[in-house]
């Protein structure tokens, strides 16, 4: 074999994901700028982030979780709070501006430069994500499901709820369903500041480097010392304290890394939508995020990220402009959109009938299907 | 039963060398079950020690206290003078006790290889931010783990082509080996086997008997041990606890445990 093929066989998931990523970047040079592709696109790759942060909880660590939206959430309102007009009488009306953009500059509010709101966002949710991983720590399973959609719940409940909830004088805890809007777009320092009126190719070259990110992250997370406590955990936690591995600090720097990725995306997506609206942080769209886990293949890195665009697209191409009209052409009276989670509860029901470990199956995660390897036990492993 | 030819029991005894490990009148109740009861223990240092019993005698709840899969209902366990009889498993593997488990628990799908660099956890500093950005120093500990494993496979007696298989796919004994150098990787003072072998043929118990003398006059371990099988136990402990329904009912060294009425009535009831 000759160094190039070598290489190539030692890094294929470098290399791929060099290709992959290379091609996702001159595409849109392809597609019109303002185009309803594009904006799809950009969705996708958001959804693309987020999926694979959940990966790392339930895919890697094997922790169900039904509360993801949560950092969505978090991420959305991060953005929502510190870029926009929301907070409008701080500093007694004149707003806190952070490396903040021509426009915002001039507002109200508090604007910081979106490099930093990353940064916070990350921070935010990253605590968030240890609180929601804490008292399901020593639960088990599908008990871990349960809390985890419960807090998912709560959050919902004070996102939509939380124009009630006044902070000071004239500054709400969220906009409620009525939605914090505009939200600044996106300037980073040595480029011009995005503007979504005049082409989405910023947003969509920015979500393709939160991606790549994200697998890079994914990738060094798998091959490392804790993704390797991960498995440990998730297929015995007996044996996994007892070789070393802290099953409390390890479990909760799955949920923090997930949650902040949850967050970061939640954060873009709340610039890029230049809106944060409660209505957006329902529980389905947890199950979304989780289906398109569930059907590229728990714990597969490319299986997942495939899922996530899979879906995406069924969500904002299929179902809306291709299939739409199909219901009245058979004469029945809706749109096919009302149905869509109906749709994606179909599909995982296919997925799990005909291959339950998803289309492109990560090998140990077929294995624990097929074998039933995992082991459960009733140890006290858990300090009091 | 044959005599173990140059086996050192007789000759080191237990007698001066310094305690590793101790238990005070340790007990474990489950609701009303009385698993163990107020077993006092001491573990000389560099040597080995085994815990025979019948079957439901409370050995493996015995092992699982040491090691911290179940704290103590009353009473106080104490390695190298610290207590750690509240002290987490996984604290418990830094401090320098490993174990091997009655019914192996492998880590199914990961390799050999991985198996026994799980082992290494304790030992290993990469934390999440040093994980995904890797600098060399992180680089270096993969490999010196990774190195560390093969080597720690190799010495169990892994044969190298089944280094990289998945842990479910070896063969029984290979698994058991895989377990032993999974604990071994974690460099403990202290190593705990419960039932090692368990499913082999005597061969394979004799070389696990020879095994055992190795690691600790090579690697200067202390090893405490369950064992069904007697002339495992009457070969290779110095020192031998007997336990019959979470009780201690006998202590000594083989010639004395073997001639013990008490033992002999607790194994195959009373004579006569």
């Amino acid at each position: 074999m000759t160094n190039a093929q070598e290489f190539v066989r030692d890094h294929r998931n470098l290399v791929g994901a060099v290709a992959a990523l290379s091609i996702a970047a001159i595409l849109p040079l392809f597609m019109d700028p303002l185009s309803t592709i594009t904006h799809n696109c950009i969705l996708a790759g958001a959804y693309v982030v987020m999926a694979l942060g959940l990966n790392i909880v339930v895919g890697f660590a094997g922790l169900l979780d039904l509360g993801y939206v949560a950092f969505y959430a978090f991420g959305s309102y991060t953005v929502g709070w510190f870029a926009s007009d929301h907070f409008s009488t701080v500093n007694g009306g004149k707003g806190i501006h952070v490396v903040a953009g021509e426009f915002a500059a001039k507002l109200p509010g508090i604007h910081l430069n979106f490099l930093l709101i990353i940064l916070v966002a990350i921070l935010i949710t990253g605590i968030a994500g240890m609180l929601i991983g804490l008292p399901t720590l020593r639960l088990r399973g599908d008990y871990i499901a349960i809390v985890t959609l419960a807090f998912g719940e709560i959050v919902y409940r004070f996102a939509v709820n939380g124009d009630q909830i006044t902070l000071a004088k004239g500054a709400t805890l969220t906009g409620g369903r009525q939605a914090i809007s505009p939200i600044d777009s996106i300037g980073l320092p040595g480029f011009k500041e995005f503007d979504s009126a005049i082409s989405l190719r910023a947003y969509y070259w920015f979500v393709l480097v939160l991606v790549a990110v994200v697998l890079f992250v994914n990738f060094r997370l798998r091959d490392s010392r804790l993704g390797r406590a991960w498995i440990a955990i998730r297929e015995d936690e007996v044996a996994a304290a007892s070789m070393g591995v802290p099953l409390v600090r390890t479990k909760l720097m799955a949920y923090a890394t997930g949650a902040a990725f949850g967050g970061i995306s939640g954060a873009f997506l709340g610039s890029y939508l230049t809106s944060v609206n409660a209505g957006q942080f329902q529980f389905g769209f947890s199950i979304f995020i989780l289906a398109m886990i569930i059907l590229g293949g728990l714990g597969s890195i490319w299986g997942v990220a495939f899922g996530a665009i899979l879906l995406s697209f069924i969500n904002t191409y299929f179902i809306p402009d291709v299939f739409n009209g199909v219901p009245h052409k058979l004469g029945l009276d809706f749109d096919l959109t009302v149905l869509n989670f109906g749709i994606f509860g179909f599909l995982i029901l296919i997925v799990m009938v005909l291959r339950p470990q998803g289309l492109f199956p990560e090998r140990r995660r077929a294995l624990e299907l097929t074998e039933g390897v995992t082991a459960d036990s009733t140890f006290e492993v858990h300090a009091p | 039963m044959s005599a173990p030819a140059a086996s050192p029991p007789a000759a080191s005894g237990g007698g001066n060398r310094p305690t590793l490990l101790a238990t005070e009148q340790i007990s474990k109740t489950f609701g009303g079950l009385v698993a163990v009861n107020d077993v006092s223990f001491a573990i000389p240092e560099h040597s080995i020690v085994s815990i025979i019993g019948p079957n439901g005698a409370g050995k493996t709840t015995f092992f699982n206290m040491l090691t911290g899969l179940y704290k103590p209902s009353i009473g106080r366990i104490v390695f190298d003078g610290q207590d750690i009889s509240r002290t987490r498993p996984d604290q418990i593997t830094a401090l320098g006790i490993a174990r091997t488990f009655q019914n192996i628990r492998l880590f199914a799908t990961m390799s050999a290889v991985e198996n026994v660099m799980v082992g290494q956890h304790a030992r290993m500093r990469a934390g999440l931010i040093g994980s995904i950005l890797r600098p060399p120093r992180v680089g270096r500990e993969e490999r010196d783990v990774r190195a560390k494993a093969h080597e720690m496979l190799s010495y169990v007696g892994l044969a190298e082509r089944v280094h990289g298989e998945l842990a479910v796919n070896l063969a029984y004994g290979d698994q058991r080996r895989v377990e032993i150098a999974r604990a071994l990787a974690s460099e403990p003072r202290l190593l705990l086997l419960d039932e090692p072998t368990a499913g082999m043929n005597p061969q394979e118990s004799d070389q696990l008997t020879q095994f055992m003398r190795r690691l600790r006059d090579e690697r200067n371990l202390t090893i405490l041990l369950i064992e069904h099988d007697m002339k495992v136990v009457m070969g290779v402990s110095e020192r031998i606890t007997v336990l019959d329904h979470g009780e201690k009912i006998a202590e000594g060294d083989p010639v004395d445990v073997r001639a013990n009425p008490v033992v002999v009535e607790a194994y195959l009831g009373k004579q006569g």
